[in-house]
């Protein structure tokens, strides 16, 4: 069953990111961006992460994603005609094809050899599930982590004003 | 395994049908009350006091020309209705209507009388009504027609600003339950109603609804009178239909939401549980209404103002009392 | 039988190289803006499948500090893009080859 999942999960997630990609209208870029958050916030929860699945549709999904759409639609951008930049020359696309292939062994060898440590860590499921996801997690973020807490408070902080600046300014 | 699925299959099938049903009676309501509080009466001829009208709309709906205007983008302009209505449906699946019950010992089992507990109710509800968000930008791009992009796009903003103070007025109520799931804050309310300790959560939480909604005096972006109805204005037929009742579906969410968070849900003395919480949620909607009716629009400048300079800091207020009350307490 | 770790790792990393692809490729800003949040997705995705099969949270921490750092700079970075287009009226990266304004 959760095999199943997975495997229709990952199929459309990776359709999406083509789509995203390849498509030459921004708002079905966007469309298919959306898409593909989605699959993955569902993955979080098949991974039993409920907060993450809920806070992954709700920021990224709800919000950053309405974001680009309202700028896709202010700047009223259309379907392009040239919209890719490949390289010429057969040095860059050699070069390119190289590295990729080299990026791609390294990952296959992690991806093999990776293995679950076979003691149990501090949360195993039976834990989280008693206690809850995200009252586990809020009480992590406010011990342990309380310093990046603070931190990401401040960058939030620095994007709203920021923004408002950009927005408010005029080139003179 | 089987009876699982059995049970869930049956209880999705009968709330998605009476909230289809609640859905199209409640334009009916909507009439016969907007009616009578302009001393007039609504519709009274289509059946017994207009009952069928809701029926004769529809049919009536069913049979109009469906136009896609020219220069729009189809395949967008099919999909916005469906994006709407979908997400105003899927909160009710973590829902209390009532208490764990036999039926009076008819079941050997007990049955819990909602679809799902999911142990983070409340942020799902708030996830899938950010999600309501795409129906509304996208009709209104995809019309292909300046009234309709001007119309979405504002009411798309003033329902992201109003998310946010949303959110924040509910962590008091989630604050003095202990849990994000709606179970469970509504077994925590059986002493006192959570009306009580946030009053000031409950009023700021009903003018995001409102704002959420696009209700009366928030709906400047939808209004006829306003933009040639906004984000809506291409549609026709059973596309427009498709609005209508997301808008009325999400009404309902926004009630039966107050209800669960600030009312005790399904609470009450001697009643079944099903019945309090119809009640609940029939006067909330009845306020909903009884506003339109009464107070005019505000205008899209003083609508943002009022979401991002009163309401978000007043919902801070809200945490900053709730936890300084709550360490005093305890 | 449940998912092994290494289905997870191979989806994120396919999803990363699609960005990358998207980054590398494309001219539109916006769209090259889309496949960086694409990439920083599935960066998630592994976080959370470590976190999950490690049996620790801090995994999921670490999402929820990249989601929060994610959503403020694509409010600035849109920002940026949108003060561009109205001085230069492209989103086109091959037109924006000089550092003057």
């Amino acid at each position: 069953m959760e095999v199943v999942l997975f495997a229709v999960l990952a199929f459309v997630a990776i359709l999406a990111a083509l789509l995203v990609v390849a498509h030459r209208h921004p708002v079905y870029s966007a469309l298919s961006l959306v898409v593909t958050m989605l699959c993955i916030a569902f993955l979080f929860l098949l991974l039993r992460s409920e907060f993450l699945w809920v806070i992954q549709i709700t920021v990224y999904a709800g919000a950053v994603m309405v974001l680009f759409l309202f700028v896709i639609m202010l700047l009223d951008l259309r379907r392009e005609e040239r919209p890719w930049h490949l390289p010429e020359g057969r040095l860059q696309v050699g070069l390119g094809v190289l590295l990729a292939l080299a990026l791609l062994a390294e990952l296959a060898v992690v991806a093999v050899a990776v293995r679950a440590p076979a003691s149990a860590g501090a949360f195993p499921p039976a834990v989280v599930a008693a206690r809850g996801n995200a009252q586990l997690l809020g009480r992590l973020l406010y011990t342990e982590y309380v310093l990046p807490f603070e931190l990401t408070s401040v960058i939030l902080l620095v994007a709203i004003v920021g923004a408002i600046v950009m927005a408010k300014k005029r080139f003179e | 395994m089987l009876a699982f699925l059995v049970t869930a299959l049956v209880k999705i099938v009968v709330v998605f049908g009476c909230l289809m049903l609640a859905v199209a009676y409640m334009t009916w309501v909507e009439r016969k009350v907007v009616g009578d509080i302009q001393v007039r009466l609504g519709p009274n001829r289509v059946g017994p006091f207009g009952l069928l009208q809701p029926i004769a709309d529809g049919i009536k709906l069913l049979c109009k020309e469906d136009l896609v205007p020219r220069g729009a983008d189809r395949v967008i302009f099919l999909l916005a209705p469906a994006l709407s209505l979908t997400p105003a449906l899927i909160s009710f699946a973590v829902i209390p209507f009532g208490d764990t019950t036999t039926l009076f010992g008819l079941l050997s089992t007990p049955l819990d009388m909602r679809i799902t507990d999911i142990n983070v109710g409340v942020l799902y509800i708030f996830a899938v009504s950010s999600l309501g968000v795409y129906g509304i930008v996208l009709a209104g791009w995809s019309s292909n027609s300046k009234y309709a992009l001007l119309g979405g796009l504002r009411s798309s903003a003033q329902m992201i600003s109003y998310e946010l103070s949303m959110g924040l007025s509910i962590i008091g109520v989630v604050m003095w339950a202990g849990s994000l799931s709606l179970v469970d804050i509504v077994r925590a309310q059986g002493r006192v109603w959570f009306i009580v300790p946030q009053i000031l959560g409950f009023c700021i939480f009903f003018c995001c609804a409102l704002a959420e909604t696009n209700r009366a005096p928030f709906d400047l972006p939808e209004a006829e009178t306003e933009l040639v109805a906004g984000f809506h204005v291409e549609y026709s037929s059973m596309k427009f239909a498709m609005f209508f009742m997301a808008e009325y579906a999400n009404m309902i969410t926004a009630s039966a939401l107050a209800t669960t968070l600030f009312l005790g849900g399904w609470r009450g003395p001697w009643l079944p549980p099903v019945v309090w919480f119809l009640l609940k949620v029939f006067a909330f909607l009845y306020v909903f209404i009884w506003l339109r009716a009464t107070l005019p629009r505000f205008r899209y400048d003083q609508l943002m103002a009022f979401g991002w300079k009163r309401l978000l800091p007043l919902a801070l207020l809200n945490l900053a009392l709730t936890g300084a009350l709550m360490v005093w307490w305890s | 039988m449940a998912v092994p770790l290494p289905a997870y790792l191979a989806l994120g990393a396919v999803l990363f190289a699609i960005g990358v692809v998207g980054v590398a490729t494309r001219r539109n800003v916006l769209i090259i803006f889309m496949s960086v949040e694409l990439m920083m997705n599935a960066v998630n995705l592994t976080f959370v499948a470590f976190a999950s099969f490690f049996q620790a949270l801090d995994g999921q921490i670490f999402v929820f500090f990249i989601l929060v750092v994610a959503a403020a700079e694509v409010a600035v970075g849109l920002a940026i893009i949108y003060a561009i287009f109205r001085h230069r009226e492209t989103v086109d990266v091959t037109d924006m080859n000089l550092m003057k304004g």
